[in-house]
C-alpha cells in the first residue's frame, strides 16, 4: 500500500510539471510579453528593449521557465507588472473568494447528491427517479450561464428575494459576501449535484444487483440493513473519484458563474487576465488551479485506497 | 450466383436503421433524436421562413413586449427576437457539427493507438494527457481564442484539439479491453498485421463506445462554445447566437424576459436533445449495463 | 426410497409452481413449468440439468425469492408449512438464512468485499442464533472448524478476498450453518472449483448432513457431484421435472431420453470409449409446444409424444417419469460405442518442445527504481515433449499449474524464457508470433476455452472463418464462399450460419465456428485449451466427436488441454500431468491412468468423481492453493502424501522410465496402484 501511495504522489507531482511546462509554452505563444502590456503604446525601440532587459525577458525560455518554476515552489508567484504588487497578494483574496464558493456548493451539494441518487436508486423508475433523473441531465448539461440567469430571473427579478449581482469588493470580509453569495453557490450546487448524483445512482443500482446484495436477503438480512451495510459501503467508493473530478471540473465551469454574478473571485480575475494579457497573473492562476486538480484528485485516490480493503490489504493478496 | 444471394450481408446501413429504429422506439430517444432533427433543420431552412431580417433595427421598436408583429418583442437595438433566436443556432450548429467528429477522430485514432503500443510511451502520453485535463477547459481555449481571433476558422480546431484530448482517454480504456480479449489474441496468433487487427478485430469494436462518446462530447462542445459567445468570445455581433443573446438582453431582463427567455429554450432544448438521443444510442448500442434480461 | 423421511410431511413441498417473465412483446414465457416436488426432512435432493432447465431458479424459489423480472404464474412453495410466496418481508426474513439457507453458486461474489468473514458469519448469528452476543465469537471460530478451515482465527479476520475459491465456499457454508438451518439449498456449489477441492467440499457436505440431520436441495450440471451427496435425484429440462427417483434408479438405468443421453454424454474414467453426444438444444422459454419438450431431441419419438404432453407418472421401478414410452426408453444406450484410440499413428514428429521455461512475471517500474530483486521461480520449467504426427497429448492439472501457459507460448502469443519449440523435428519455430512465416502460422492454431471472447461479436461467421482463409491462401469471391460453407458442413453446421452474428448462436455451436476457423488453416498441430469447459456435458461430447472425426479425416495432432480427466482420458493417445509448471508424469493414456503413478496424478485421479451412487473418492492430500512453485526440489513437495522427507525438498526428481514412453519425476521407488475402486 505504501508503494502504491509513493506510486500516486509521484504520478501527481510529474503531471503538475508537465502542467507548468504547458502553461510556460501556452503563455510564450501568447503574442505579447509583460512589457508589451506594461507599456501598452509605447512599446517600441530602446524602451521596450530596456523594459525586457530589466525583468530579464531576454533571456532564454528555459532559463525563464527555471526561474519562474522555482518562484512558483517558494510560494513567490511574481510581481504583476501594472501595479508593482505581489501577485501571490492580488491572487489570494480572489482564491479565498472562490473557495467560499465552492465550499458553499461542496457541503451544500454532496450530501444533496447522495441523498438524492440513493433514494433514485432504491425506488428506480418510479416518478421521483424519473423526475430526479431528467432534472439531473438537463442540470448537468445546459450551460452555467444559462441556469445562473434562469435563477436570476426567478429569485432575483421576479421574486426579489436575493439580489441577482455581487458587489462586494474582492478583499472585503466574507460576512460582507451575503446574501449576494447565495444564488452564485446554488447555480454550483445543482450543476455538481447532478453530476454526482447520476454517478451514485447508476452505482447503487449496479451494487443492488450484484450477487452480494442479493445473498444478504438471501440469508435473511433485513432490507434496509442489506442496503446500509452490504450495498452502500460498495457502491459509494467509486464515487469518491467522481466526487473530486467534478470538483475539479467545476473549477472551469465557476468562471462563467462569476462573470454572470460579476464575483471577485480567481476565474473572473482569470477572464480579465487574459484580456489584458497579464500574463505572469494568468500563469500563477493557472498553476494554482491545476495544482488544486492534481491534489483533488491525489486525495480521493488516498481516500479510496483506505477505504478500500482489496486495495488496502493488497500486499496480502495471495498469501 | 444463386449461392451469394441467399445469404445478403446485414450491411451497415441495414444496421444504422435498425439502430435508429431502436432509439426512437424509447420515448425519450424518439423526444431527443425529434428535438436534434428540429434543431439541425431549422438551422438549414431558417434563412428561409424567419419573419424579419436579423438585422434591422428599429428605435421606434426598442425592447418591446411581444405583439402580433413581434410575437417574442425587440431586443435592445429593436431586433425581432423571434428571428434572430430561430436563427441563434446556426453558427453553433455548423461549429460543433464540424469540430466534434474531427475531435472524435483524432482522439479515437491516438487512443487506440496508444492503447495497442502500450508500454512508456503510453505512460507519457497518458501523463500529458492528465496534464492537459488538469487545466479549465475555458482557460485554454481563451488562450488560443485571444491569440489567434473568434472566427470559425479558429473555433473549429481548437474546438476539436480540446475536445478530442479526453476522447483519446476513453478510446484507450476501450482498446484495453478489447485487446484483453481472446479474439484479438486469436487474431494474433493467426498471424495478422497490426493494421488489420486494428481494422477487422478493434475498431468495430471500439467505435460503438466512440459513438456515444461523440454525441456527449458534441453536447459539451455546444456548452463551450455558447459560453464563450456568452463571455464575448465567440461569434462576433450582429450575427445571432443563444449565447451572445443572453449576454446581451441579461441587463433587461427585468422588463423584457423574453429576450433571455427565448435563446435559453433553444439552447437547452437542442441540448438536452443531444442528451437524450446519446443515452438512447447508448442503450440501444448495448453500452448501457442497466439493461439486462431477467433469464 | 432409500431414507425415508423420520418426521411427518415434507419439509419443502413444491405443488405445481410454474414461473415465468414477460417478454418485450408482452407475452408470458415460462421458466418453470408445473413443478411438483417435495423433499423430506434429512433427505437430500438432487436437481440436474443444464444451463437454462430452471434448476436454480427452482431452487431459489424455494426460499421464496424470484430473479427480477419472474413472476409466480401458478402454484406454491411452503417450507414446513409455511406459503414462501405469502410471507411478509419480516416472516421471511426470519426463515431465510435460519432454518432455511442457501450455498450460492459463486461465493467470491456472494460475500460482501467490504466486510470482514468473521464479521458476515456473525451477522448471520445475530439474525438467527439463540446465543447471547458475547458468545458469537467464539461460535464464529467453531464454525470456521467445522467447515475444516485451518487457522479459524485468522481466517476470521480475512476479507473475502483474501481467500482462496475453497476456502470461500467453506466460508460461504459456515455462513449457512450458522442459523442451523433444516434445510440447504446448495447452488452448483462446487462449480469452478478444481476437482481435489471439490471432492472435499463434498465430503465436508456429506458428512455435515450426516451430522446434522438437516434436508439439502443440490443443484447441479454434474451427476458425479450429485450422486455423491444425493439421496434422490429429479432431472430437470426445459423448466420442468422429467425424472424423478431414487439416486440408483436415475443413475443406473434412468427410465426418460434425456437422463439417457445426458449420462451417456459424460466422460466416465472407467470408460475407454468417447461419449456419446446428444444432438440439438434445448427449446427457448415458452418453446415447447403441446407436446414433450425433449421431442425435437429424443431418438424414439412418436407421433403422440409431438402433440402430447406426457405427465410425469410413476413407473414399474418406481420413479417417476414424463415420457409417453417409457418401456422403450432401455433401448436408448447408456454409454458411447467409438473408441478414440484406435488409430494407426505415423512415427513421424509433429512437435518437440525442449527444455521449456516460461515466466509471467516482469519488473515493474517501481521494482526496478527500487532495485528490488524479481529473479522469481519460472512459472513454467523444463518442459521436454514430443509429439507425433496425428497423435493427442492431453496436459491436465489443476488451475495454475501452467497448462494454458504452454499452449501460449507454443502459439507465440507468450516468448519462453529459453528452450526450443519445433516443428517436424527440425523446423525451429521463432518464440515471438511476429516472426513466425506464414507456413509456421498456418501449421499451428489455437482454440480458446470461452467462444464468447475468442469470437468477435461484431463480425459475422462468414468474416470470422473468412479471415484464415484469405490470410493464408489468399482466397475470395466464389472460392472463399465455397470453401466457408464447406468448412461449416465439416463442423455439422448449415450454410445459413455464415450470416449469423456469434450471439445468435448456441455455446456449442459458437465453439464448432472457432473449431472451423482452426481447422480453415489446415493446420499440423491444434492446440485446445480447455475448449469444452464451458460448454454443457451434452455439448461437450459432440465437440469431442468432432475433434476425434477431424483428426481422422486430416491427420491433424492435438495438444489437449483440460482440468477434466475423465475427458482427456477419452480423447488422448498420451497424457501429461503438471504441477505448478513442472511435468509430474507423461506417458500412453493406459499407462498414466494406471496402477503407476505420480503421487499428484493418484491425487487427482482419487478426487475424481463418477456419476455413480457407490463410487467412493480417495482424498489423500490437502487441497491447498499454491501460488508460486518451491524454490527447490520436487514441485509437489508441500502436498504430497508420500513425501520421503528432505530430498524431496532439495533436490529435483529424476525422471524414472517404467513402461515404454512412461516417465514419472518422482524420488520413491515403490510407487504404488492408485485406489481406484
Amino acid at each position: 500500500m505504501l508503494s502504491m501511495l509513493m506510486r500516486r504522489s509521484a504520478l501527481g507531482l510529474i503531471t503538475v510539471w508537465l502542467v507548468s511546462i504547458i502553461i510556460f509554452i501556452g503563455v510564450e505563444i501568447l503574442p505579447g510579453d509583460a512589457c508589451t502590456a506594461f507599456l501598452e503604446r509605447e512599446a517600441q525601440g530602446l524602451l521596450l528593449e530596456n523594459c525586457r532587459r530589466d525583468l530579464g525577458l531576454d533571456r532564454p525560455a528555459w532559463m525563464r521557465y527555471g526561474e519562474w518554476a522555482a518562484n512558483a515552489l517558494s510560494g513567490n508567484l511574481g510581481v504583476s507588472p501594472d501595479g508593482q504588487r505581489q501577485i501571490s497578494e492580488l491572487v489570494g483574496y480572489r482564491l479565498r473568494n472562490t473557495l467560499l464558493l465552492a465550499s458553499g456548493a461542496i457541503l451544500c451539494g454532496i450530501p444533496l447528491a447522495l441523498f438524492l441518487g440513493i433514494v433514485a436508486a432504491l425506488w428506480r423508475d418510479r416518478p421521483f427517479d424519473i423526475i430526479v433523473s431528467t432534472t439531473a441531465i438537463a442540470a448537468m448539461t445546459i450551460p452555467e450561464f444559462v441556469s445562473a440567469t434562469l435563477l436570476i430571473l426567478i429569485f432575483s427579478v421576479w421574486l426579489g428575494w436575493v439580489p441577482g449581482i455581487v458587489l462586494t469588493s474582492s478583499n472585503a470580509p466574507l460576512a460582507e459576501f451575503f446574501p449576494e453569495v447565495l444564488l452564485p453557490i446554488a447555480v454550483l450546487t445543482l450543476v455538481m449535484t447532478a453530476h454526482i448524483l447520476r454517478t451514485v445512482r447508476s452505482s447503487v443500482i449496479e451494487t443492488l444487483a450484484s450477487d452480494y446484495a442479493q445473498m444478504a436477503l438471501l440469508k435473511g438480512v433485513p432490507y434496509w440493513q442489506m442496503v446500509f451495510r452490504h450495498v452502500l459501503p460498495n457502491a459509494l467508493l467509486p464515487t469518491i473519484n467522481v466526487v473530486a473530478l467534478t470538483i475539479a471540473w467545476l473549477l472551469g465551469g465557476v468562471v462563467v458563474i462569476e462573470t454572470v454574478f460579476n464575483y471577485p473571485g480567481l476565474g473572473r480575475m482569470m477572464i480579465d487576465s487574459i484580456s489584458d494579457r497579464d500574463l505572469p497573473v494568468t500563469q500563477a492562476i493557472a498553476l494554482i488551479i491545476a495544482s488544486v486538480y492534481v491534489g483533488v484528485n491525489l486525495l480521493a485516490d488516498l481516500l479510496t485506497m483506505v477505504a478500500n480493503p482489496r486495495l488496502r490489504t493488497a500486499h496480502l493478496r495471495g498469501k | 450466383m444463386a449461392v451469394t444471394s441467399t445469404y445478403r450481408r446485414a450491411g451497415p446501413v441495414q444496421r444504422f436503421w435498425s439502430v435508429i429504429k431502436d432509439i426512437c422506439s424509447r420515448p425519450s430517444g424518439a423526444i431527443g433524436l425529434a428535438l436534434v432533427f428540429s434543431h439541425v433543420a431549422l438551422a438549414l431552412i431558417g434563412p428561409f421562413i424567419v419573419p424579419y431580417d436579423y438585422t434591422t433595427m428599429n428605435a421606434a421598436q426598442m425592447l418591446s413586449q411581444p405583439s402580433a408583429a413581434h410575437w417574442l418583442g425587440t431586443d435592445h437595438l429593436g431586433r425581432d427576437t423571434l428571428t434572430r433566436t430561430l436563427l441563434g443556432g446556426r453558427e453553433a450548429i455548423l461549429v460543433t457539427g464540424i469540430a466534434t467528429p474531427l475531435a472524435v477522430l483524432w482522439g479515437g485514432l491516438v487512443g487506440v493507438f496508444f492503447g495497442l503500443v502500450g508500454g512508456r510511451v503510453d505512460d507519457v502520453l497518458m501523463r500529458i494527457v492528465d496534464a492537459f485535463l488538469s487545466l479549465p477547459w475555458i482557460l485554454k481555449m481563451l488562450v488560443l481564442i485571444v491569440t489567434f481571433g473568434t472566427g470559425i476558422e479558429v473555433l473549429i480546431p481548437t474546438l476539436a484539439f480540446f475536445y478530442g484530448i479526453p476522447v483519446i482517454r476513453i478510446a484507450r480504456a476501450a482498446t484495453h479491453d478489447v485487446v484483453a480479449r481472446d479474439f484479438v489474441q486469436a487474431a494474433r496468433a493467426r498471424g495478422h498485421g497490426r493494421f488489420t487487427i486494428i481494422w477487422q478485430e478493434l475498431l468495430p469494436n471500439v467505435r460503438d463506445a466512440l459513438l456515444v462518446e461523440g454525441a456527449m462530447r458534441w453536447s459539451w462542445m455546444l456548452l463551450a462554445f455558447s459560453s464563450l459567445s456568452f463571455l464575448g468570445f465567440g461569434v462576433s455581433p450582429p450575427t445571432p447566437d443563444w449565447g451572445l443573446m443572453i449576454a446581451d438582453a441579461r441587463g433587461f431582463m427585468s422588463f423584457s424576459p423574453w429576450g433571455v427567455i427565448a435563446p435559453m429554450i433553444g439552447l437547452s432544448s437542442l441540448i438536452i436533445g443531444i442528451n437524450l438521443s446519446a443515452d438512447a444510442l447508448a442503450k440501444a448500442l448495448g453500452i448501457d449495463r442497466a439493461q439486462k434480461a431477467p433469464v | 426410497m432409500t431414507t425415508p423421511p423420520k418426521s411427518n410431511g415434507p419439509i419443502i413441498a413444491v405443488d405445481g409452481l410454474s414461473v415465468g417473465f414477460r417478454s418485450r412483446a408482452g407475452a408470458w414465457l415460462p421458466v418453470l413449468r408445473d413443478i411438483t416436488l417435495s423433499v423430506g426432512a434429512g433427505e437430500s435432493i438432487g436437481l440436474v440439468g443444464e444451463s437454462g432447465s430452471g434448476k436454480s431458479t427452482l431452487a431459489l424459489a424455494m426460499m421464496g425469492y424470484l430473479k427480477t423480472g419472474l413472476h409466480v404464474l401458478g402454484g406454491r412453495v411452503d417450507f414446513s408449512g409455511i406459503d414462501m410466496f405469502a410471507q411478509d418481508r419480516q416472516s421471511l426474513e426470519k426463515v431465510r438464512g435460519g432454518r432455511l439457507a442457501l450455498i450460492p453458486q459463486n461465493s467470491g461474489q456472494s460475500l460482501a468485499p467490504n466486510l470482514r468473514v468473521g464479521a458476515q458469519i456473525g451477522e448471520a448469528l445475530r439474525l438467527h442464533s439463540a446465543l447471547p452476543e458475547a458468545r458469537h465469537a467464539a461460535r464464529v471460530l467453531d464454525l470456521l472448524t467445522q467447515v475444516r478451515l485451518p487457522d479459524p482465527a485468522s481466517i476470521a479476520r480475512r476479507y473475502p478476498h483474501e481467500l482462496s475459491g475453497g476456502q470461500q465456499q467453506r466460508v460461504a457454508i459456515a455462513m449457512a450453518l450458522a442459523g442451523e438451518p433444516e434445510a440447504l439449498l446448495l447452488d452448483e456449489p462446487t462449480t469452478g472449483l478444481d476437482v481435489t477441492t471439490q471432492a472435499h467440499i463434498l465430503e465436508l457436505l456429506r458428512d455435515l448432513a450426516r451430522e446434522t440431520g438437516m434436508a439439502m436441495v443440490y443443484v447441479s450440471h454434474d451427476l458425479g457431484a450429485i450422486a455423491r451427496v444425493c439421496d434422490r435425484v429429479a432431472v430437470m429440462y426445459a423448466g420442468e421435472v422429467v425424472l424423478e427417483g431414487t439416486a440408483a434408479q436415475i443413475l443406473r438405468d434412468p427410465s426418460h431420453p434425456y437422463a439417457r443421453g445426458l449420462l451417456a454424454s459424460i466422460p466416465k474414467l472407467s470408460d475407454v470409449c468417447l461419449p456419446r453426444a446428444l444432438d440439438g438444444r434445448p427449446p427457448p422459454p415458452g418453446g415447447a409446444g403441446d407436446g414433450c419438450a425433449f421431442v425435437a431431441r429424443c431418438a424414439i419419438a412418436t407421433e403422440r409424444c409431438m402433440v402430447e404432453r406426457p405427465d410425469l407418472s410413476r413407473i414399474a421401478d418406481g420413479a417417476k417419469t414424463r415420457c409417453h414410452l417409457p418401456q422403450q426408453v432401455r433401448s436408448i444406450p447408456l454409454s458411447g460405442e467409438r473408441n478414440a484410440q484406435q488409430r494407426q499413428l505415423p512415427a513421424e514428429l509433429s512437435l518437440s518442445l525442449g527444455d521449456l521455461a516460461i515466466s509471467y512475471a516482469r519488473a515493474g517500474l517501481f521494482e526496478r527504481l527500487t532495485g528490488r530483486d524479481t529473479a522469481k521461480v519460472a512459472t513454467v520449467d523444463g518442459i521436454d515433449i514430443e509429439l507425433r504426427q496425428g497423435e493427442t497429448l492431453g496436459l491436465v492439472g489443476e488451475s495454475g499449474s501452467g497448462k494454458s501457459t504452454i499452449l501460449k507460448s507454443i502459439a507465440g502469443l507468450l516468448p519462453p524464457l529459453h528452450g526450443q519449440i519445433a516443428l517436424r523435428g527440425q523446423d525451429d519455430l521463432p518464440p515471438r508470433v511476429e516472426d513466425r512465416s506464414a507456413k509456421h502460422l498456418r501449421d499451428v492454431q489455437l482454440i480458446f476455452q470461452n467462444p464468447d471472447e475468442s469470437l468477435n461479436p461484431r463480425q459475422t461467421i462468414a468474416q470470422i472463418l473468412a479471415q484464415p482463409l484469405k490470410l493464408y491462401f489468399g482466397l475470395s469471391g466464389q472460392a472463399l464462399i465455397a470453401r466457408t460453407t464447406a468448412l461449416l458442413a465439416q463442423v455439422r453446421l448449415g450454410a445459413h450460419y455464415l450470416e449469423r452474428l456469434p450471439s445468435q448462436l448456441s455455446g456449442g455451436e459458437k465453439q464448432r465456428v472457432a473449431v472451423a476457423r482452426a481447422f480453415a488453416a489446415q493446420p499440423e498441430l491444434v492446440l485446445c485449451d480447455e475448449i469444452t469447459s464451458a460448454l454443457d456435458v451434452s455439448v461437450q461430447a459432440a465437440v469431442l466427436e468432432l475433434l476425434d472425426d477431424l483428426r481422422r479425416d486430416n491427420g491433424t495432432s492435438y495438444i489437449f488441454v483440460s482440468h477434466d480427466l475423465a475427458v482427456v482420458k477419452a480423447l488422448s493417445d498420451r497424457v501429461a500431468v503438471l504441477y505448478q509448471g513442472r511435468l509430474c508424469e507423461i506417458g500412453p493414456t493406459v499407462d498414466v491412468y494406471g496402477p503407476t503413478a505420480h503421487p499428484y496424478t493418484e491425487v487427482l485421479l482419487g478426487a475424481v468423481l463418477e456419476p455413480d451412487p457407490d463410487f467412493v473418492p480417495s482424498l489423500s492430500a490437502s487441497d491447498v492453493v499454491e501460488q508460486s512453485p518451491p524454490a527447490r526440489g520436487c514441485p509437489f513437495q508441500r502436498r504430497c502424501p508420500k513425501r520421503l522427507g528432505a530430498i524431496c525438498d532439495q533436490t529435483a526428481p529424476p525422471p524414472k522410465t517404467f513402461a515404454a514412453g512412461h516417465t514419472i519425476w518422482c524420488h520413491r521407488d515403490d510407487l504404488a496402484a492408485p485406489q481406484l475402486s
